[in-house]
């Protein structure tokens, strides 16, 4: 213990570990934010090859939707950024109240999500090889592109490792907040939840770029 | 244990348990090192397999053909290739020496993140262990590479074995970010960036590399695995999506990947020469930059893979040229290792002479590197002979010359024990004759238009095969004797002192082996790491 804060053995002082966790904590983010670059640059060569099968994919999407998830996600990381100013001012409760709220945000992005897949879903829009184009055409909604399945394919491996992301999120949050309950965390300490914030807010930035690319490009 | 307590990382804490607990990085680095031998063990017994299968042709009486079919083969090729490349190389380096060796060289207690540190060590032996898996499911037989849309359709385990090199990647980039955050943050006072140790360099270049490009490897392999399970079509020509796109992204990873394997090998060789030419070493700053300016230049060659992809003339044309300027930053490695040697007092101990080894397999293998750089040249020697061999002398002839004769240098530290030098210098002659028996006649297969990946050749190919395979026993032979040596020495080497050889680094200025903390008192650094004479 130095400071109030326990540090572990191989640091200085609470400011060298918090700096150490830190740079951890972006250098994660590089990785995270490269492996989403695979899937945009896929989307990009394929959007300038097939434009107007993107066109047509994109038409199905609601564009409604995607803009109110995009406001859910920037108001969470809002919530997401006032869980650690409340407790670098000593108002865990508040904390704990605004890191409740963003699990809640994440939770509504999710459920507006699953209403958006389960719709495609009953029309019959599915990934690649398992798009229905008989079960389409029986909706009024007939397929004009052969290959409209590869923009389906993008846009569920996309929005899915995204989803997949906002559960993780879900997840550490909450946890975050539980230890935040039991009084872990105090003004001098707080670094695991500026850490997930860190994450919270890529992943809500991740999204801010899926919106326009998915829905708004036609 | 050489400590005046006795005590050393190797029994501070009791029982076989506690190493599967513990935090501290020299044992993490010990259970790589097992698992990593293991791995080894079994990557070789399978090159062994194929190049006994390719000592005659199949039609020869008796020594014809050894294994069942052209499947057995490319599963048994798939294997030796994944396993020595996923399991053996990449973790090889960074995550056994790198491990041990990169907080002790700078004076740090630990690395920054000590449980991530055992959790990346938990995370490679889930993928590894997925990756045997596979073996007992149905054998894969894509090749290392996986290249679609071969992988799509071939029905054998190609999801779970690209999962587990997914999950062994992972371990990799939380490793180089370990690594990263140490080098950035626990120099200890008076260790600047440019007194830290050549080794160290390498592994943090190295670490860069793991950390910037893996992801991409994550994010091909992932739509792969979606590719297989969904069908999404990204890779699939049928469904409108591009094959090539995955060798680009393929490519993206695994060219700076061949660096990964590369770049710490180098930076071993650095400590190597200066340490056993008792000489400070020539160009300490022309090394620790061009390590970087490797790992920054291999991002835009990757391109060299696919000259026969069909990828435009002009890609063709700046892959090939930007690939040449790989040779700069090497050279200069190079050149300044033989400017060290140049008057040293040269002590022809095991170690070094694997290091003279690598100097001049790695020479060989990199001067044809730029050889296949050249389009022209590289269409008629695509998918011949001549890469493996090439690649051979690199990986091998490089990486796993260095990786011994690290292993010996480093031996007294690690275990507190000194290794018999005759029997190691035993298994250099073996391996490194071995070593060009085996792969110096695939360079001529390869002009002669020898395909590589077959299981079967025309009896014009028979000579020079069989003088590879018998090359191919010489180097398990070479092993052997490395593998007596190290039993040898844990059993019954003599006790080591702390600075065995005379090195100026700091790893070397504590108790062999180390205790838990590494050092009785929290050093301050004074000077550069190199200061002989």
């Amino acid at each position: 213990m130095i400071n109030g804060v326990e540090v572990a053995s191989h640091f200085r002082d609470p400011a060298h570990q918090y700096a150490s966790n830190k740079e951890g904590i972006w250098l994660f983010m590089v990785t995270e934010i490269l492996m989403f670059g695979g899937l945009f640059v896929g989307y990009i060569i394929n959007h300038t090859i097939y434009p107007e099968v993107f066109a047509e994919g994109a038409s199905y999407l609601d564009w409604h939707m995607g803009f109110v998830n995009t406001l859910v996600l920037i108001f969470s990381s809002l919530t997401m950024a006032l869980g650690i100013y409340f407790n670098q001012i000593s108002k865990p409760k508040w904390a704990t109240w605004s890191l409740a709220i963003t699990v809640l945000c994440g939770a509504i992005f999710m459920v507006i999500k699953y209403f958006e897949y389960t719709h495609k879903f009953h029309l019959g829009i599915f990934p690649g090889r398992m798009i229905n184009p008989e079960r389409m055409a029986e909706e009024g909604h007939p397929m004009q592109h052969a290959n409209l399945g590869l923009y389906f394919g993008f846009y569920y491996c996309m929005t899915g490792l995204h989803g997949l992301h906002v559960l993780i999120g879900m997840g550490l949050i909450t946890w975050v907040m539980i230890r935040n309950i039991k009084g872990e965390f105090s003004p001098k300490y707080y670094t695991p939840i500026e850490g997930i914030g860190i994450f919270w807010h890529i992943v809500d930035l991740i999204w801010i770029f899926l919106f326009p690319l998915l829905y708004l490009v036609g | 244990m050489g400590h005046s307590s006795g005590k050393s990382y190797i029994n501070e804490e009791p029982g076989l348990l506690s190493w599967f607990t513990s935090l501290d990085h020299k044992r993490i680095a010990i259970l790589y090192f097992v698992a990593v031998m293991t791995f080894f063990l079994i990557g070789g017994i399978m090159a062994l397999l194929l190049r006994l299968e390719l000592f005659a042709p199949n039609t020869a009486p008796n020594v014809g053909q050894i294994l069942k079919n052209g499947d057995a083969y490319n599963q048994v090729l798939t294997y030796h290739g994944a396993i020595m490349v996923f399991m053996v190389i990449i973790p090889g380096i960074p995550a056994i020496l790198g491990n041990f060796f990169l907080p002790l060289q700078i004076g740090a207690k630990d690395v920054a993140f000590p449980r991530l540190n055992l959790a990346s060590w938990y995370i490679f032996m889930i993928g590894a262990g997925l990756a045997v898996a596979t073996f007992f499911n149905s054998k894969i037989d894509t090749g290392w590479t996986f290249y679609t849309p071969y992988s799509i359709r071939t029905g054998t385990s190609v999801v779970m074995m690209v999962v587990a090199a997914f999950i062994m990647g992972m371990s990799s980039i939380l490793t180089g970010l370990n690594f990263i955050v140490t080098v950035h943050k626990l120099r200890a006072p008076g260790m600047t960036m440019f007194r830290m140790p050549l080794f160290t360099w390498a592994i943090y270049s190295t670490a860069i590399l793991q950390v910037l490009a893996t992801p991409v490897l994550g994010i091909t392999l992932l739509l792969l695995t979606m590719e297989r399970l969904f069908g999404v079509g990204i890779f699939d020509p049928k469904l409108g999506g591009d094959p090539v796109l995955f060798q680009h992204f393929f490519w993206f990873y695994s060219h700076p990947a061949v660096y990964i394997m590369i770049l710490p090998a180098m930076g071993i060789i650095s400590e190597l020469i200066t340490t056993y030419s008792k000489k400070t070493i020539f160009g300490y700053t022309a090394i620790a930059y061009s390590s970087i300016g490797i790992a920054a230049v291999s991002f835009f060659v990757w391109g060299h893979h696919m000259f026969v992809s069909g990828q435009s003339e002009l890609a063709g044309v700046l892959f090939s040229f930007i690939t040449m300027l790989v040779g700069v930053p090497t050279a200069i490695k190079m050149f300044n290792w033989l400017a060290t040697l140049y008057k040293g007092s040269i002590e022809f101990r095991a170690p070094m002479l694997f290091a003279l080894g690598f100097l001049f397999l790695f020479a060989i293998g990199g001067v044809t590197g730029i050889i296949l750089a050249v389009t022209a040249v590289d269409v008629h020697f695509h998918d011949t002979y001549f890469v493996v061999a090439h690649f051979h002398y690199v990986m091998v002839g490089g990486t796993l010359m260095a990786i011994m004769g690290g292993f010996y240098h480093w031996f007294p530290k690690m275990f507190g024990k000194m290794y018999n030098d005759t029997t190691a210098r035993i298994s250099w002659v073996f391996i490194f004759i071995g070593f060009n028996v085996t792969f110096f006649p695939q360079f001529i297969l390869g002009a002669m238009g020898m395909p590589r990946r077959y299981f079967d050749y025309i009896p014009e190919y028979e000579t020079l095969n069989k003088i590879s395979t018998v090359g191919s026993w010489m180097i398990a032979i070479g092993f052997l004797f490395g593998l007596y040596t190290i039993i040898r020495g844990l059993t019954s080497g003599e006790k080591a002192p702390p600075n065995p050889w005379g090195s100026k680094t700091l790893e070397w200025q504590t108790e062999s082996p180390p205790t838990m903390h590494n050092f009785d008192h929290d050093p301050i650094v004074t000077a550069g790491p190199y200061e002989y004479k």
